[in-house]
């Protein structure tokens, strides 16, 4: 059983979106109380388990009296507020941000993104054959996980879960500035150097692919990769007494990667190098 | 957090930079030798993490010292203050003027930026490279605007050292840029501040009639000047009252956004948090802009005194002065000024007596236009990498180390010493109705006398340029810098104000002038204005990462093409432009494409 703490009772907002008045409890974003009201706002770094950095800006919407648009995955709805999701101006954003970084990342194994470049009409590449791009061979430094930073789109995700927002271990970070940054680890150096734990909740985060499991990168370039001929099996880790939820993933009957429940109050996504990296012994059928 | 440092470890050299930064390190928890006492005490927690804002003080020290950053002085310089080095690397690589990788101990800026391009940078580098190649010991690098647009083109040497030495350059030659370079403790000093400064002397000077007429090192020449009446008046009439004097006189901030004053010193005053932090945004560092350096040197005491006022009202005792890494002799006078008021109890526990306390702590910035934006300023301060924070909250609520703070400018904050001498209602009745009191022009370029200009609101574009001695051939004028915009010869009728720039759809920005005659290629200098925000956008959001980038890009295919030819790349950046500035975070990425879209629109440049 999932427990889902409550918390304390919230004043309830009242405020419109395109037009139809909502209430959402005071402290949502106007994010949240888009989704409560069943509309879907596009977003591609805003987390259920971490602080909204709101660094990718396709969420952004029009608020009524603001100068700018603003990302609907961190702005705080307010009583009274007027928020539009769907006018010229928001979509014409969104268009140009995913063209932007469909220009420059690849997004082959961001989920969604194909067809909200459909929806919003992105033409990628429309900036030209020169158009400037990360082209960076992936990272292969250790057996447990691989940094591909040609999928990177700088979200910050991996930097708050390493860092203070969950895991305090402060591996990586950006690094270098404009589109220059990257996200490294320090003096830029293999994984295997830094301060680095496998715990992996980096990739748990990640929402494009860029950090993937060593299992999952090295069955995508042999092309065996099959998300539809997977099971997902939630299960208790048996190394400690914590009690952290594993969700293995079995394709064929290996299994090729571990995550974990981010409702779960017990872990919230997070797990050690144990429960996430440590399944060789299930499948040692010697 | 149990931090993971690496093995490389600092020389004696760069642990002495730290050291005499931080003072020898107390245990080995800190990186000393390890003891026997060590084994039965930790240090680490609240108190070791609060000392992370010496983060950027400690790479200046080792950058200064050394010339560049290497692993083992940077992972020191982590143990010393408990931060992850990775964090630590991410800030250190942030800063231009911070190197991770071996450089030679001295590096010459050489400025690229309009006001220089204009007066022939390019053949400055190209001769000065020439000079200087492989083996001299310098290395050469392209600036971003050094603040000198007066005596256009540029250099600044820095030789790094015990003590590190510094000389500018400008009006550089290759052979002065070179001897700078070579040996800058021997190079001629700098002309005074007052030089740049075409009306000194003039008494109906408001905010600069002190440049030029008092020694800046002299406290007591400054006093004999009028200095300190103004704050004797502050404490006559309290806190509330010059909150209200502020209000009433009309003052809006000088730096570019405008916003009242008065309001922002009510309501980071009335914030139940506490302290209050005040801080003094002398990070100036829009292409053409260099009115804060000039008050600076020339008249240091007036910049102290301001803060203290400003910092009395909102109720702060700490003021922390942001002054960009570029600007060594405004650093060395400000430094002279504070410590001269501190012995003479101008600053300190007990301000004249009145049992008011205020100390001002000098921040170095370290070549970065994106910590000119107020809470990229407070990240920077606080030791995390210059990136702007989202608002809400505003920084009169959580600013610096997330409490109540008010972020002035220099210019700004000097416009408080008339307001108090002489009053609210006299104060406001210069300028026009919504635009107060004296404005500070920066004028450079095609003009025989470039410099800061003050005048009251409400002055023309051509009335400030006659002043200046506008030269034969004025092809466009750029009013605000990079950020701001492009306007016609035959719009010289346009007042200075904030409304009047408004209407005729431009802005006043920072109060920069640039004026540039018809032999100045336009695509050429829209071009460099876009190699600027792409160098100079912090990389957060996707807007300006990649959207300063594709401007470049477009900017670059169409430097020679007009008409038909460049239409679908013109069209192009309307569609990015306009993507950057409705979704960026801040006001970077929002205002890069202001420049280039007033010249295609106001100027035809590519028709």
């Amino acid at each position: 059983m999932t427990v889902t703490s409550l918390g304390i009772p919230r004043r309830l907002l009242e405020f419109t979106i395109d037009g139809a008045p909502v209430r959402a409890p005071e402290g949502s974003t106007i994010l949240d109380a888009c989704r409560s009201a069943g509309k879907d706002v596009p977003t591609l770094c805003q987390g259920d388990t971490l602080t909204p950095k709101n660094a990718c800006r396709v969420c952004v919407v029009e608020v009524e009296g603001a100068r700018t648009l603003v990302p609907a995955c961190s702005r705080k709805a307010e009583a009274g507020m007027e928020v539009r999701t769907d006018t010229e101006r928001a979509r014409h954003s969104r268009k140009v941000v995913l063209e932007l970084l469909a220009s420059s990342v690849d997004l082959s194994t961001t989920p969604e993104v194909a067809g909200w470049l459909k929806e919003y009409e992105a033409k990628p590449d429309r900036f030209g054959p020169d158009a400037a791009r990360l082209d960076e061979e992936p990272r292969i430094d250790n057996d447990l996980y691989v940094r591909d930073y040609d999928k990177c789109i700088l979200c910050y995700k991996c930097v708050d879960a390493c860092g203070d927002q969950w895991q305090n271990t402060f591996a990586i970070s950006v690094v270098g500035r404009g589109f220059d940054a990257r996200i490294a680890v320090e003096h830029d150096g293999p994984l295997t150097d830094s301060a680095c734990v496998y715990c992996g909740n980096c990739i748990e985060v990640c929402p494009t692919g860029a950090l993937s499991f060593k299992s999952e990168f090295d069955m995508r370039a042999a092309g065996t990769w099959d998300e539809s001929a997977q099971t997902e099996t939630t299960t208790v880790c048996a190394y400690c007494g914590v009690g952290c939820n594993l969700t293995l993933h079995v394709q064929d009957n290996e299994i090729v990667k571990v995550t974990s429940p981010h409702d779960n109050p017990v872990t919230h996504g997070n797990l050690c190098i144990k429960g996430r990296f440590g399944y060789q012994h299930v499948q040692n059928r010697d | 957090m149990d931090l993971h440092f690496g093995d490389s470890k600092p020389t004696d050299e760069e642990r002495a930079a730290v050291d005499t930064l931080l003072g020898p390190p107390e245990s080995s928890w800190e990186g000393a030798d390890r003891s026997d006492a060590d084994l039965r005490w930790a240090r680490g927690g609240r108190e070791a993490r609060e000392r992370r804002d010496l983060l950027l003080p400690g790479l200046h020290a080792v950058n200064d010292r050394i010339g560049w950053i290497s692993e083992g002085a940077l992972d020191y310089l982590c143990r010393r203050l408990t931060v992850p080095p990775a964090e630590a690397y991410g800030v250190a690589t942030f800063y231009a003027m911070f190197s991770v990788k071996p450089r030679p101990a001295t590096v010459l800026h050489v400025c690229t930026d309009l006001a220089c391009a204009a007066a022939g940078s390019a053949e400055l580098c190209a001769g000065v490279e020439a000079r200087l190649g492989l083996g001299s010991g310098v290395s050469v690098e392209r600036s971003p605007c050094l603040g000198l647009c007066e005596r256009a083109p540029a250099a600044l040497a820095v030789k790094a050292g015990d003590p590190v030495r510094t000389a500018v350059s400008a009006p550089a030659t290759v052979e002065r840029a070179v001897l700078a370079a070579s040996s800058p403790g021997s190079a001629p000093e700098e002309p005074a501040a007052a030089l740049a400064v075409p009306q000194a002397g003039d008494p109906s000077l408001m905010l600069l009639n002190r440049v030029g007429v008092v020694d800046p090192a002299s406290l007591d020449d400054y006093r004999a000047h009028g200095g300190y009446t103004a704050l004797r008046q502050a404490f006559a009439i309290g806190p509330a009252g010059v909150i209200r004097e502020v209000t009433d006189a009309g003052l809006v901030g000088r730096g570019g956004a405008a916003f009242p004053t008065g309001r922002k010193w009510q309501a980071t005053a009335s914030q139940p948090d506490h302290p209050h932090y005040l801080v003094c945004n002398a990070d100036e560092s829009e292409p053409g802009t260099f009115k804060d350096r000039v008050v600076m040197e020339g008249d240091p005491y007036s910049l102290v005194e301001a803060m203290t006022i400003a910092a009395y009202a909102v109720g702060a005792h700490k003021g922390y002065l942001y002054l960009r890494g570029e600007y060594p002799r405004a650093l060395r006078r400000m430094e002279h000024a504070i410590g001269q008021a501190r012995a003479r109890g101008l600053l300190g526990d007990d301000i004249l007596g009145q049992g008011y306390a205020f100390d001002i702590e000098i921040r170095r910035g370290a070549g970065a236009y994106i910590c000119g934006e107020e809470t990229a300023l407070f990240n920077s301060i606080e030791g995390y990498r210059g990136e702007p924070r989202s608002k809400p909250p505003f920084p009169v609520e959580k600013g610096l180390f997330g409490k109540p703070t008010a972020e002035n400018n220099v210019e700004t904050l000097v416009n408080v010493l008339p307001i108090l001498t002489m009053g609210a209602p006299a104060y406001a009745a210069i300028g026009t109705g919504t635009s107060t009191g004296p404005k500070l022009f920066c004028v450079s370029g095609s003009v025989d006398r470039p410099g800061i200009y003050e005048l009251p609101f409400g002055a023309t574009l051509g009335e400030l340029l006659d002043l200046a001695g506008v030269r034969d051939g004025l092809r466009a004028v750029l009013l605000g810098g990079a950020a701001g915009g492009f306007v016609r010869p035959d719009e010289l009728d346009i007042p200075l104000t904030f409304e009047g720039t408004r209407e005729a759809g431009t802005t006043l920005g920072s109060g920069v002038v640039l004026a540039f005659d018809d032999t100045v290629p336009l695509p050429r200098l829209l071009l460099r204005i876009a190699e600027f925000f792409r160098d100079e956008s912090c990389g957060q959001c996707v807007p300006c990462r990649v959207g300063t980038v594709r401007q470049e890009e477009a900017l670059h295919r169409i430097v020679e093409r007009t008409g038909a030819d460049a239409a679908a790349d013109i069209t192009l950046l309307r569609e990015v432009g306009r993507a950057m500035k409705d979704a960026s975070i801040c006001g970077l990425g929002q205002t890069a494409w202001n420049a280039v879209e007033s010249a295609i629109d106001r100027l035809g440049a590519y028709e």
